[in-house]
């Protein structure tokens, strides 16, 4: 797989405040690439380099294969997470100056955005004022200027907030339909929930630092404690008997239907024996690996590093 | 560079277009030629109603030597005690009674005016000179000098004093201080109020992309600079068109105006010399019809144009860069009001040192800040009227601009800071930190 973007060692000092340290990532091209991290972290300054707004101190970042210049970000669509429009002048006159700015001629602004209005179903916002307009109907006239210009990467941050479940929904759709089409996404949020549904890379920044990245399934199962959750029908003691010092029932529950127990699995021992030894003596309903939320592993993984860079203190 | 024509174009069309600037572009001017016409105007408005004095003399000496004139007609009545003469005043249409106590062709003791309403100044004066004048008179009577009359008309002169200036090369031309002067205030004035209006023009612009949150979205298509470059220039031009409108527009209205009304001046005017002339016994007024061309053409006017236009887009340029760095820094007007001080003060110096320039065109401290490119705008501008040497419009010209690079240089590393900059609102010490950030 192809990456789009890549950095290696960035490094931003603003006075005496370390913004990013030493920090490397690489974006494989048409996947979701979820931006993660406290607020304060120093995704926003990362975002702002890749934008060509801020340079870095050391390091450099690579677009398509070679070094980025600022003509590159005709290339990126951005939605940054402070972001507004004129208030005071019309929806239409906006969207098409914007456009221009990021390259487009004004023929072709024109056509695409009659295109995307006519999508979203609001060609009849094009003369009203943007102070006119609800924040959710701004926050769409936004999206569409993000994607107008068609950029190979489009760069989203906190896309969903001031949206309703409705809406939240209708960009959702169109992120994905973007990476069908082949398109690069970075997305940052703080909504976990989302990023297990949308992203297919993950990479953690905390403290200035990157603390954690690669596939999100692979991270998931990494973080995972090696518990299994049983379902079965029989005598609770019974398991007793067979769990030797090498397995923990963390918790259980029993119902008239079923017993449902999670077990830890303590030493090197593989799941299937464990089944093996199960299945000999209760009915097993069913067997699965219980896979920590990207939630879980995010509080995990930032309240380690906090605690690890305190002790170091 | 694109780009930054786009954001020109943006700047200028989103305010020309907008209800506020239209009108205050045609209500200007109305306001500025009343301003100038109103004085004009007033000078018209007299009283023209012919009012009557009565004039009861004990003393027979001015009751027919009074003359009426076109506000008051003075009516000689005969003299009874003041009391008698009250109800005639009150009840009749007479608008003052003239007491004059005293014995019989004797100066007066005593002079009184009774009215029932305030009397005019005007009338008060010119009866009060006409008795002085009777009273001179016949004092000069006194003397038994033989053709008195004569000598009194060949005593009344009118000078008019011209004022030359040599220069070194051995020209000579004539000089209009108070035209010059005119010029000059206007002129000046003229930047002082472009730099101010303009200049906080662009600080609301950089607010209120701040305030709506757009900015970040504009600069990661170009560079905060040429965005604060394109705003910069984009309200220069909104500035400028403003301004030849209203010049335009204040000449259309005056002129117009000022013809009509000129028009009855002019009759006023001739009048008056003739009664001067009939007064004066023939003696030649030195009024002559040409002055008024005479003192145009005294003003080095293309010097004036060309510096006007130099110093009017500089000390823009050099005080824009300070307010949109300014406004990069706070998110509502209401935080600006300390920032501005250091901006604004220097500005204000500049019309003080301004008003005292217009005195003393050739004061060190109107050289010196006509050198010193924060008051040079205003200052230098109300001396080139007065002749300033080439080498130091020159220099003055040359320091200002070299500021303004240098200082645009650096507000827009404050500025590309401040933009990004939400939050608490910063200290003057703190922006000059952003200086040192790198990008």
């Amino acid at each position: 797989m192809t990456e789009l973007l890549k950095t290696e060692h960035l490094e931003k000092r603003y006075a005496n405040h370390l913004a990013l340290d030493d920090v490397s990532i690489s974006v494989p091209e048409g996947q979701i690439f979820g931006l993660l991290g406290p607020n304060g972290a120093g995704k926003t300054t990362l975002i702002r380099m890749i934008n060509q707004i801020t340079a870095p101190d050391k390091g450099s970042i690579y677009f398509k294969g070679g070094k980025m210049t600022s003509d590159d970000v005709y290339n990126i669509g951005y939605l940054p997470e402070e972001r507004g429009l004129y208030k005071k002048m019309k929806v239409g006159e906006q969207a098409l100056y914007l456009a221009q700015l990021k390259g487009l001629s004004k023929n072709d602004a024109l056509q695409s955005l009659k295109k995307w209005f006519k999508k979203f179903e609001i060609q009849n916002w094009w003369d009203r004022k943007v102070e006119e307009l609800s924040k959710g109907m701004a926050q769409k006239v936004q999206f569409i200027i993000t994607i107008l210009h068609d950029p190979e990467l489009l760069i989203f941050d906190e896309p969903f907030s001031g949206f309703d479940p409705i809406n939240v929904n209708l960009l959702k759709n169109e992120i994905l339909d973007l990476k069908r089409r082949g398109r690069t996404i970075i997305f940052s949020t703080h909504n976990m929930g989302s990023v297990e549904e949308l992203c297919d890379h993950i990479a953690l920044i905390n403290k200035s630092r990157k603390v954690l990245d690669g596939q999100i399934d692979e991270v998931r199962r990494k973080y995972g404690d090696n518990i299994y959750e049983l379902g079965f029908k029989g005598e609770l003691d019974k398991l007793n008997g067979i769990l030797t010092d090498s397995y923990e029932i963390v918790s259980e529950e029993q119902s008239d239907s079923m017993n449902l127990v999670k077990i830890k699995i303590l030493k090197e021992e593989k799941p299937n024996y464990l089944l093996s030894l199960l299945i000999s003596q209760v009915e097993v309903l069913h067997f699965n690996e219980i896979i920590p939320s990207m939630n879980d592993i995010f509080i995990k993984v930032v309240g380690d590093t906090n605690m690890v860079m305190n002790d170091n203190k | 560079m694109n780009k930054i024509l786009l954001v020109i174009k943006r700047e200028f069309l989103t305010r020309v277009k907008k209800k506020s600037f239209i009108v205050m572009t045609i209500l200007g001017p109305v306001f500025l030629a009343g301003f100038m016409l109103a004085p004009m105007l007033i000078m018209q408005i007299r009283d023209t109603e012919e009012k009557e004095m009565l004039v009861a003399d004990q003393t027979g000496l001015f009751a027919d030597r009074l003359h009426s004139t076109d506000l008051v007609k003075y009516t000689a009545v005969q003299f009874v005690p003041a009391d008698s003469l009250k109800n005639r005043l009150l009840n009749g249409k007479s608008y003052a009674l003239l007491y004059i106590e005293g014995k019989p062709n004797e100066e007066p003791v005593k002079v009184t005016i009774y009215s029932e309403k305030q009397l005019s100044v005007d009338i008060q004066g010119s009866t009060r000179r006409q008795l002085e004048n009777v009273i001179e008179k016949k004092r000069l009577m006194g003397y038994n000098i033989e053709n008195i009359d004569e000598i009194l008309a060949s005593l009344k002169v009118n000078i008019n004093v011209a004022t030359v200036r040599w220069d070194k090369d051995g020209g000579e031309r004539e000089s209009h201080t108070g035209a010059l002067m005119g010029a000059a205030y206007v002129a000046s004035f003229a930047i002082y109020m472009f730099i101010f209006m303009f200049g906080s023009m662009v600080m609301r612009g950089v607010i209120e992309e701040k305030s709506n949150r757009i900015v970040e979205v504009i600069i990661s298509s170009i560079k905060p600079f040429q965005l604060m470059l394109g705003k910069i220039l984009g309200i220069a031009m909104v500035g400028l068109l403003q301004f030849a409108i209203w010049i335009l527009l204040t000449l259309g209205i005056v002129m117009a105006v000022g013809s009509m009304i000129a028009g009855d001046m002019q009759q006023v005017a001739a009048e008056q010399i003739e009664a001067v002339q009939q007064a004066s016994g023939g003696l030649s007024s030195m009024l002559n019809t040409n002055s008024l061309s005479a003192m145009l053409s005294g003003i080095p006017f293309t010097s004036i144009l060309i510096s006007f236009l130099f110093y009017f887009l500089g000390g823009y340029l050099l005080y824009a860069a300070l307010f949109a760095a300014i406004g990069s820094a706070v998110e509502n007007e209401a935080d600006t009001q300390q920032l501005v001080i250091p901006v604004t003060i220097p500005i204000i110096v500049g019309l003080f040192i301004m008003m005292h320039s217009f005195q003393y065109p050739d004061s060190s401290l109107s050289f010196w800040a006509s050198m010193i490119p924060f008051t040079s705008p205003m200052v230098m501008m109300a001396r080139v009227p007065f002749g300033v040497p080439m080498w130091e419009l020159a220099l003055s010209i040359a320091i200002l601009f070299a500021t303004f690079i240098l200082l645009t240089w650096f507000t827009a590393k404050i500025y590309r800071v401040g933009i990004l900059m939400y939050g608490k609102k910063p200290s003057l010490k703190e922006m000059m930190k952003w200086v040192s950030y790198k990008n």
